[in-house]
């Protein structure tokens, strides 16, 4: 949406640029126009219960990529629904975990996966909360043995007075 | 001419936002009273044109004057009364004004509250909130004015985005707010000590029931926004580690260490440039929430309409406002000097723990968030960081926090003894073993890890939180009096801790106990989940005040009796042409049935998501309890008689102790 | 020292914003760039209407010179804003376009190009979108650049502009 208003060069300063809608959830509002896709009319795919556990387990980590914060197990996208339905269809010809992630990075990248790959790229990732940990933990007991050791050469009040110099110069 | 108005207010606004920051610096800088002095009335000046101006925006959206355009793109004259009022924060522009709304008034306040404090810091506070406001109203003015006029004037609104009129969604953002923008007091108060080099326990009194209030806020509006997600999204889900919540959690995470730091610097007198720069980190952390979910660098559920102008003015403005403080930190910071010996097993120690975790877990949460962002800087590719990842780094993360917790409400401060500990803990200790094992087999007839660990580790929080206030009531000899003789901070963290106890059985007992079906149902077939029986009696259609509906029935049975009939919609809104899924729940203690209506299939039948949510309501509650700690341990009179302690001893030229 | 440390992570985080700001989030480059071209086969939609079944394509028959793969279909928003360019680079001769008809019906698909014109040749039909999955499309109008050896150069995502054409796609073609 555009303001109309022309402008006005004394008040440039305050002038707004084009104001926005909040986007919010965009997703869980279906536009009407998707409903014109046309949806083909598929077989079921029937599951043993092993691997009905594996599609739920499996859908909730995979990443809509129309709707992009939702998982393929929350979304009612149509292409959501399309590569449930692929997923499906691969966990019902024996496919693993990994062959069925194998084939959903091929087409449209690690982007898919909510559970990033562990490789260089995301050693920080993985392993960046842990070393936060002990960084921390470090950082506490070297608190703890600087808080006993006799404190001679710091004075113990600093006289704001002389800070208020400071802070003036 | 309203909205003119309005638009000169906060014109006003900003002239009166530079002097309240300028003034008073120059007044502290020349010890001049009478310039000190000016800070209060700017502030009481800026409320007021603030408040005309916010009053004014309502006025055109109860009105629905559509010439103003940001009326024109969030309101319809078919739009109910309560949600024209809320449609004022439904969008960026708005909610930008109730941003600024909340950092007057709570200028204002710092204003009439401050007036026991030593003069030079109450200015000081006040100056550095105003450079805050300064930064906003420029924003506003420049980039995102809410009075903007559009000609020639629509005839009809383009109406309040759907999903927004609820009523969680009418009070979240301003409780949000008031979280977020309330640490700005306690960070204009680290600022403020950062400047006079005096950071004391005194300053840690001051500083506290600020950021109490502040952090209650956003206790509240996180429980508020997890609330109307599940209600309103239709996903069954209570919380998704979307970028904008991690915006806001991350900010709930630093807070929450900084009000335990504040304790020990009040009572200790310790970790005084830590609590300086949790102060500075919570607050900038609200502001880079602000910048992740205005300007578009992430993917996020709820996004504004991203203008790079807009990000780039938050980013410049973040990186003045951080920028400095942390400058002024690393240059003063070295000068507060915390004497005293700090034991780690004592409450100081554990209170220290309490913080590396929370601190911790905010900085991998953070990392988590952004990593996307840097790899895609990086040339290195895009990924997603989403729940799989935060939930395995997380969870384990705070699992200590509750042990801590436990710890924290028996062991006093400087040393604790190991033996006494062990002797009152004892039997919470073994009471939550008891529950962790009952619980689960009880409510559900099997056990699972995070069941029992959840359950241990909430009745633990529960139970030895609440030993503290039992000790203390029984020391007295009547029921009556012990109630009374507890102080409210007591009672505030007792409720607090028990809240967290409640949100982790909650948390565990929903993840491990909760059923999910998608299910395809023609009219008058069922479906069996869980010991529920979910009958689709059909769907028909009705109509709202400002949508048509289709909207179904399901009857819910548990063995031979009726639970519940629920009727799910799924809502048509004209004035968007937006289709939108209302779902429908039944709501209990132990347990929530949720259905939410899906498409309609050809022949007839429908596509419907079932839930059942074991135990889900437990983590509102828990929420919610951790709110009300925070009402009464802000409120607590200590707080009250010390101010004007600590003002007279200043004033008698003593240092405050 | 220590006392500079979060300032330092604040510049680093800043540097990292402002390059962020640049760059849209949802655009997702596609791991296809540099391999061969996903193995279709597809019914042609034939424009104007013929009698009798129409042929098969595959990637076969578009190996010899490099092509435009325009993933589309008549429901689509941003496939009406790119039509017009599409015509007028169709009628330059500059390239072959390819469409992809995605998720579509063919009465509307004839409808919608009866009106606004065929820049395609030829248009095939992916009527329950399977081949957009194997090329990863994500939403149309997506276009690939497809070379002579059937090697997917370059994926455009969104709908096609004069800029993307000259700065992006045009280079690619000039090449041997």
């Amino acid at each position: 949406m555009s303001a109309t208003r022309p402008p006005n060069r004394l008040f440039r300063l305050f002038a707004p640029r084009a104001s926005a809608l909040l986007l919010i959830a965009l997703c869980a509002l279906s536009p009407l126009r998707a409903s014109a896709q046309v949806t083909t009319v598929k077989p079921e795919i029937p599951l043993t219960a092993a691997q009905e556990k594996q599609l739920e387990v499996l859908l909730p980590d995979l990443r809509c990529l129309v709707c992009q914060n939702e998982s393929l197990a929350e979304s009612r996208a149509p292409l959501a629904l399309d590569l449930k339905y692929e997923v499906r269809n691969l966990v019902a010809q024996g496919k693993s975990d990994a062959e069925i992630k194998q084939y959903l990075t091929a087409r449209y990248g690690d982007f898919v996966l909510f559970r990033p790959p562990f490789d260089p790229r995301t050693w920080l990732l993985w392993l960046g909360p842990i070393g936060l940990v002990i960084i921390g933990l470090l950082a506490l007991l070297w608190n703890v043995r600087q808080s006993r050791k006799p404190k001679a050469t710091t004075t113990p009040t600093v006289d704001p007075a002389a800070l208020r110099k400071l802070l003036d110069e | 001419m309203i909205p003119e108005l309005g638009h000169f207010a906060l014109i006003l606004a900003l002239g009166i936002a530079l002097l309240q920051t300028v003034a008073p610096l120059i007044g502290y800088a020349r010890r001049d009273a009478k310039l000190l002095a000016f800070a209060g009335s700017a502030a009481q000046g800026q409320f007021f044109c603030i408040a005309v101006a916010y009053v004014c925006l309502t006025i055109s959206f109860v009105d629905t004057d559509f010439s103003v355009a940001y009326v024109a793109a969030n309101a319809h004259t078919d739009l109910p009364l309560i949600y024209r009022v809320s449609a004022v924060w439904g969008a960026h522009e708005g909610s930008l004004l109730l941003w600024m709304f909340m950092l007057s008034g709570w200028t204002f306040a710092v204003s009439v509250f401050n007036r026991r404090l030593p003069a030079d810091l109450s200015a000081l506070v006040i100056a550095i909130l105003g450079v805050i406001s300064t930064g906003l109203l420029l924003f506003m003015l420049l980039t995102s004015n809410p009075f903007e006029r559009l000609f020639p004037v629509p005839l009809q609104g383009r109406d309040l985005n759907p999903l927004l009129q609820d009523f969680g969604l009418a009070i979240h953002p301003p409780t949000l707010y008031m979280g977020y923008v309330g640490f700005s007091v306690a960070f204009a108060f680290a600022v403020a000590a950062l400047i006079t080099g005096k950071l004391d326990a005194a300053w840690a009194r001051w500083t506290r029931p600020w950021t109490t209030t502040a952090w209650m806020f956003l206790t509240l509006g996180i429980t508020l926004g997890s609330w109307w997600a599940y209600n309103e999204l239709g996903w069954g889900g209570w919380w998704f580690w979307d970028p904008v919540e991690n915006a806001s959690f991350m900010p709930w995470l630093a807070g929450t260490a900084l009000i335990h730091s504040l304790a020990v610097t009040e009572k200790r007198g310790l970790l005084k440039s830590w609590t300086a720069l949790l102060a500075i980190l919570t607050f900038s952390l609200s502001l880079l929430g602000t910048f992740l979910v205005r300007s578009g660098v992430l993917v996020s559920v709820h996004a504004f309409a991203s203008d790079p102008a807009r990000g780039l003015f938050i980013l410049i403005f973040m990186a003045i406002v951080t920028g400095s403080a942390l400058l002024l930190y690393a240059w003063r910071a070295p000068k507060l000097v915390s004497i005293g010996e700090l034991n780690l097993f004592s409450r100081e120690g554990l209170l220290l723990f309490n913080n590396v975790f929370l601190v911790v877990a905010a900085a991998a949460i953070l990392v988590g968030t952004l990593y996307p962002l840097v790899l895609d800087a990086l040339n290195l590719g895009k990924i997603s960081v989403g729940p799989p990842y935060f939930n395995a780094v997380f969870l384990p993360m705070i699992a200590p926090l509750f042990v801590l917790v436990g710890l924290g409400a028996v062991v006093p401060w400087k040393k604790g003894k190991v033996g006494e500990t062990w002797q009152r803990l004892k039997l919470p200790a073994l009471a939550a073993v008891a529950i962790a094992i009952v619980l689960p087999l009880a409510l559900h007839g099997r056990a699972t890890l995070l069941a029992v660990t959840g359950a241990l580790l909430g009745a633990w929080t529960i139970i030895a939180a609440s030993q503290d206030v039992w000790r203390r009531i029984r020391a007295k000899r009547q029921f009556i009096t012990g109630l009374t003789s507890v102080p409210r901070a007591v009672w505030g963290m007792t409720l607090a801790h028990a809240g967290l106890g409640v949100w982790a059985l909650g948390v565990a007992f929903v993840i491990s106990y909760g059923f999910e079906k998608d299910v395809r149902l023609a009219p008058n077939a069922s479906t069996e989940i869980g010991d529920f029986t979910f009958g689709f009696v059909g769907a028909q259609e009705a109509k709202g005040p400002n949508f048509v509906a289709q909207q179904g029935e399901v009857t819910i049975e548990h063995g031979d009796h009726s639970v519940a009939t629920l009727y799910p919609q799924k809502r048509f809104y004209p004035s968007q042409r937006n289709v939108m899924t209302e779902s429908a729940v039944e709501a209990s203690l132990l347990r929530d049935l949720y259905v939410s209506l899906g498409e309609r299939f050809d022949d007839g039948s429908w596509s419907l998501r079932i839930y059942v949510k074991p135990m889900i309501r437990l983590i509102w509650l828990g929420g919610v309890l951790m709110f009300l700690g925070g009402c009464l341990a802000a409120s607590d009179r200590r707080y009250r008689l010390a101010m004007a302690a600590d003002r007279k001893a200043v004033l008698d030229g003593a240092q405050p102790a | 020292m220590r006392f500079a440390i979060p300032l330092l992570v604040l510049a680093v985080l800043i540097g990292f914003f402002a390059v962020g700001l640049n760059r849209d989030p949802r655009t997702l480059p596609s791991p296809l760039i540099g391999k061969a071209a996903p193995a279709f086969e597809l019914p042609v939609l034939e424009f104007p209407k013929k009698d009798g079944a129409p042929p098969l394509l595959t990637n076969a028959d578009f190996v010899g010179k490099p092509i435009l793969v325009n993933f589309f279909a008549s429901w689509c928003a941003g496939c009406q804003v790119e039509h017009p360019f599409l015509m007028r680079l169709a009628q330059s001769g500059q390239v072959q376009i390819v469409g992809v008809d995605y998720k579509d019906a063919d009465a509307d698909v004839r409808q919608w190009l009866g009106v606004r014109g065929n820049p395609y040749a030829p248009i095939l039909v992916d009527l329950d979108g399977r081949t957009g999955i194997d090329w990863g499309v994500y939403g149309v109008p997506e276009t690939f650049v497809v070379d002579a050896r059937g090697t997917i150069l370059h994926k455009h995502i969104g709908a096609m502009t004069p800029e993307a054409w000259e700065k992006d796609i045009k280079p690619l073609l000039v090449k041997p």
